[in-house]
């Protein structure tokens, strides 16, 4: 059975489309890796995807919950750490893992032994008690990662988990999403700009830009069609090499049209 | 209930935490008490309206109460601008309680704030007619705070960011305040601001509260506690509708 279904979804901001009628699916137990220059609408789908954002048209199934529909069951179903900062700068860390702990209703022993499991693992557990705004951004990073592993959904969603990680806490943060993905089948849905990461981890890739899904297979097979040494190379020739711009507030909100066509 | 819980108790925590915000929401209301309430004294008693610090405290504990409450509610604008808010909105709780958990802790640092300024006032000379009805008039001053954070999270789930926070501050927090009463009487004023103090909530919650506390009384307690637990519902339904549809 599939754990996400998305058929014809569309999402536009202000007539830009930022989302182009896209369809695809994760199987239950899948490492997925969605991937795609900047402002291709990888944020925005995450967005639709986890309930924050209704979509203009198509649907949505989260472990067969449709998000418009049930989105409280959706949301029973799926973890999420985000690309940009989620964390209360005012609370102690602690109290940030704990406050999660509650929301996602885990019984207070258990709570206790993963919140002091994963501070250690994140090697934040000495300064459990200082504010989160006294940290470095590379701190409330390992924070986020740590809050977001806290509860163990059917499905989870890592939004460039890595992003600003030195290769240790890297190497050991997907190690820790491997293990989640063998031992309790989760199914691993993750973005990332890193894409020998991509490559190394993701068991099926799929590749969007401009809104649309230009590619879907393992990694061998996307460097097999594109006649590519490497997933990066073969990223290059489906993306094309021009940067991306993306402007105003939200990241995917706006999205420039490559070269203007 | 849980969940409810512990975002009622952030509230808490982040308020009492923040000292420059603790002392800077207690300046104003003891500025207002110990100016006015001085400053005006002489002119009440000699136009024969009695003790002006007795009809003042009531209104100034209205005051601090609608400013704590309705930026309580509009907490929610920083949330949204430091991404806390999605770690709520995708959690599996519903919107409902999300916002109500909100609002009672919002609520909660309102009405604690109305206490302190009550404590003040009585450091300041004020004397209610029965130390009593001290536990009535909290009661009343969680009600007023209830429908103000409900006012301030209705408005700032429309809000996106801070741009619009000043416009709702001069626009409806300061007349919401000048046109309640809480700082002169009503009685033999032009019948416009009349008529727009009888729209406005707060003039029903100062006129409870100067009713319980001095035994002043314009509407009736009756007539006042039902606004009050009318439009505090009221509010609690947008607040909490608007809240449903966020979209981060």
């Amino acid at each position: 059975m599939e754990a996400i279904q998305v058929k014809n979804l569309t999402k536009k901001f202000n007539g830009l489309t930022a989302v182009d009628n896209i369809s695809f699916s994760v199987k239950k137990g899948e490492l997925f890796a969605f991937l795609g220059p900047n402002g291709a609408g990888k944020s925005t789908t995450i967005k639709m995807l986890t309930t924050l954002l209704r979509q203009n048209s198509g649907r949505i199934k989260i472990n067969g919950y449709d998000t418009l529909k049930d989105p409280n069951e959706v949301r029973r179903s799926f973890g999420i750490v985000f690309q940009d900062p989620s964390l209360d700068d005012e609370l102690t860390a602690y109290e940030n893992m704990e406050f999660h702990g509650i929301l996602y209703s885990i019984p207070r022993k258990v709570r206790r032994e993963r919140v002091k499991e994963l501070l250690k693992f994140v090697e934040l557990w000495d300064r459990r008690k200082d504010l989160v705004k006294k940290f470095s951004s590379g701190m409330k990073r390992r924070l986020e990662i740590a809050r977001g592993f806290i509860h163990h959904p059917k499905i989870l969603f890592l939004d460039e988990p890595t992003l600003g990680l030195d290769s240790q806490t890297r190497n050991h943060v997907w190690h820790y999403i491997q293990k989640l993905n063998t031992k309790n089948k989760t199914t691993i849905f993750f973005t990332t700009h890193y894409l020998e990461e991509a490559e190394k981890i993701a068991k099926r890739i799929v590749i969007i830009d401009n809104g649309k899904i230009i590619a879907d297979g393992s990694a061998k097979e996307l460097k097999e069609k594109t006649d590519a040494s490497s997933l990066e190379k073969a990223f290059l020739k489906l993306t094309g090499k021009n940067i991306r711009e993306e402007i105003g507030t939200g990241i995917d909100r706006m999205r420039l049209f490559r070269n203007k066509r | 209930m849980n969940a409810i819980y512990i975002l009622w108790l952030r509230q808490i925590k982040r308020h009492f935490r923040s000292k420059s915000r603790l002392i800077g929401s207690l300046a104003q209301p003891l500025l207002f008490l110990l100016a006015l309430g001085y400053g005006f004294g002489p002119i009440f008693q000699k136009a024969g309206e009695g003790n002006y610090l007795e009809f003042l405290a009531p209104g100034i504990i209205g005051m601090s109460i609608i400013f704590s409450a309705t930026f309580s509610g509009m907490e929610l604008i920083w949330d949204r601008q430091f991404g806390f808010l999605k770690e709520t909105l995708v959690a599996p709780i519903s919107r409902f309680n999300i916002m109500l958990g909100r609002t009672l802790g919002g609520a909660t640092v309102a009405t604690t704030q109305g206490i302190l300024v009550l404590l003040m006032s009585l450091a300041a000379g004020f004397r209610p007619i029965s130390y009593l009805n001290i536990f009535f008039a909290i009661s009343i001053m969680l009600l007023v705070s209830l429908l103000f954070t409900a006012l301030g999270t209705a408005i700032a789930s429309h809000l996106e960011d801070m741009q619009g926070f000043h416009l709702i501050v001069n626009f409806l927090v300061m007349p919401l305040f000048f046109l309640s009463g809480a700082l002169f009487p009503l009685e033999g004023l032009p019948k416009t601001i009349v008529s727009l103090a009888k729209i406005n909530p707060l003039t029903y919650g100062v006129d409870a509260l100067r009713n319980i506390l001095t035994d002043i009384s314009q509407f009736g307690l009756l007539t006042d506690i039902s606004v009050l637990l009318a439009v505090a519902f009221l509010f609690l339904l947008i607040g909490s509708y608007s809240f449903s549809k966020i979209q981060v």
